[in-house]
């Protein structure tokens, strides 16, 4: 059961992105609650006006080329998994593949499954890099996610995420090990078409939901590969708020230092598709040379895929041709609700 | 302006494709196929650092069909590293940030969006330096 290709791959490259925008949790809380509610997280990162899933894309897309040190026309494919790709109809991929410059030849799609979609498009390029089929693939996990005004995900639903170049294992700077995913159909969150904001049954989102899928795709990947919590120098969960994370973490058995570096949400928000993928990025611009890390993606309908990577000692000459995720999470700009009703287009002007 | 427009400038508006003049070297934005400095043929596509500083700039308050959603906005002549001014918005910069000289590099962005149902148009602006703003 264990998803592991027949050629060793790894990651080449990676790269992250998160705008500048920040809307503090005690803003949401003013309006809403006249400052009585609290607010899960201290703030999250918005979007500007001139900003969606394709721009985002684009950046990080640059910044794993960059760290990879890869011409871009050697990708075979770009792939962005995402909950808010731009258009309805027409490729968020084709917009991304374009501006990086990896077109014409190469295979383009955008992936769907709530906040699992870029951990999909990453494991679809392990396959296809792990084929043979290609030498080198592009994997994207990023949103721009919206929740509803006064709805508690305002708080939370936060802009970013990541890309990552899947290439064989004697180019990588992490070995991918393996990886498990565990799906079944739950009705925990859910969007119907033309519809601007989700609806959530809150009553699955928890134990049913989360903790089901996260704790049994990392527990399955961890008994597949013989691998126990001490095994991993850090560890990064989905993250829809700071909790969930923490607590999936402790259920398993890892210390809390091993999640700390990973751990975004506090100040990015959930990110969706980006989320885990994001928190890797960070965790990767620490780590050293032959040290094992899992990520565990989540996504709403409901399943979870757990990955496996061991870094190589390429990570050292690597990391520090892109910006590292930190300098993004410490740019920041604070807005008002004001302003940030604005930016994401929430008033109708005619 | 077309959608076939759209689709030829793509390459140039995306990643600040231009050309460099095989005879003298100098390089070209936007393309013009025709050396400004030894009137050669330049051909030869060149990919932009997308690096450069602001020459000059004004703060737009009132801005044209397809560009309100962004104002007020900042737009510049930008000296690149390689050599040419190309006029672009800058974007992720507070009015009272800009000066001339500031460094600045080029990203990727929605330019406009034609209506609610229309083509989004993506293209090159200009941010301050991320490693700067960051620290
Ligand atoms: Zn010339």
């Amino acid at each position: 059961m264990l998803l592991k290709p027949i050629r060793d791959v790894g990651i080449a490259g990676y790269g992250a992105y998160v705008p500048r925008y920040r809307l503090p949790g005690s803003e949401v809380d003013r309006i809403w609650t006249d400052g009585q509610g609290g607010s899960p997280i201290e703030e999250k990162a918005v979007a500007g006006p001139d900003e969606d899933t394709a721009s985002m894309s684009v950046e990080a897309a640059r910044n794993a080329l960059a760290r990879a040190g890869l011409n871009p026309q050697v990708l075979r494919a770009v792939w962005v998994g995402s909950e808010s790709h731009p258009y309805a109809v027409k490729p968020t991929s084709t917009i991304v593949a374009e501006a990086i410059g990896a077109v014409p030849a190469v295979q383009a799609a955008d992936w769907e499954f709530a906040c699992k979609a870029g951990t999909e498009a990453f494991q679809a390029a392990m396959g296809l890099v792990g084929s043979g089929m290609a030498d080198y693939a592009l994997a994207i996990g990023m949103d721009t996610a919206q929740g509803r005004p006064g709805d508690a995900l305002e708080y939370t639903a936060g802009a970013g995420g990541a890309a990552f170049i899947v290439g064989p294992a004697e180019d990588s700077l992490a070995i991918i090990e393996g990886s498990f995913s565990y799906v079944t159909d739950t009705p925990d969150f859910f969007r119907r078409p033309m519809q601007h904001y989700p609806q959530h049954g809150s009553r699955f989102t928890g134990d049913p939901a989360y903790f089901r899928h996260v704790l049994a795709s990392a527990q399955q990947l961890m008994d597949s590969l013989g691998t126990k919590p001490e095994d991993y120098a850090a560890a990064v969960f989905h993250q829809p708020n700071s909790k969930f994370p923490e607590r999936a973490a402790r259920m398993l058995g890892f210390r809390p230092e091993q999640t700390r570096t990973g751990l975004l949400c506090p100040m990015v928000g959930n990110t969706y598709a980006g989320s885990s993928m994001l928190g890797l990025t960070a965790i990767l611009d620490e780590a050293q040379p032959d040290e094992r890390v899992l990520i565990v993606s989540f996504g709403s309908g409901a399943g979870s895929d757990a990955i496996s990577i061991r870094t190589t000692e390429k990570i050292e000459e690597r990391r520090d041709r892109a910006p590292r995720t930190q300098v993004y999470v410490q740019r920041r700009k604070e807005i008002d609700y004001g302003l940030y009703v604005r930016y994401r287009r929430k008033l109708h002007m005619h | 302006m077309s959608i076939p427009r759209h689709w030829r400038l793509q390459n140039q508006r995306y990643s600040m494709v231009g050309e460099v003049c095989n005879a003298c070297g100098a390089k070209l934005f936007p393309p013009r196929d025709v050396c400004p400095e030894c009137s050669k043929p330049a051909y030869e596509p060149y990919r932009f650092s997308g690096n450069g500083k602001v020459y000059s700039y004004s703060t737009v308050y009132q801005a044209p069909s397809g560009y309100e959603a962004f104002v007020p906005y900042t737009v510049a002549l930008v000296k690149l590293d390689e050599g040419p001014l190309v006029s672009a918005q800058l974007t992720d910069v507070d009015g009272e940030e800009v000066e001339i000289g500031m460094p600045v590099e080029m990203v990727t962005r929605k330019l406009r969006e034609e209506g609610e149902d229309g083509l989004i148009v993506y293209g090159y602006k200009f941010r301050r330096l991320l490693r700067e703003e960051a620290a």
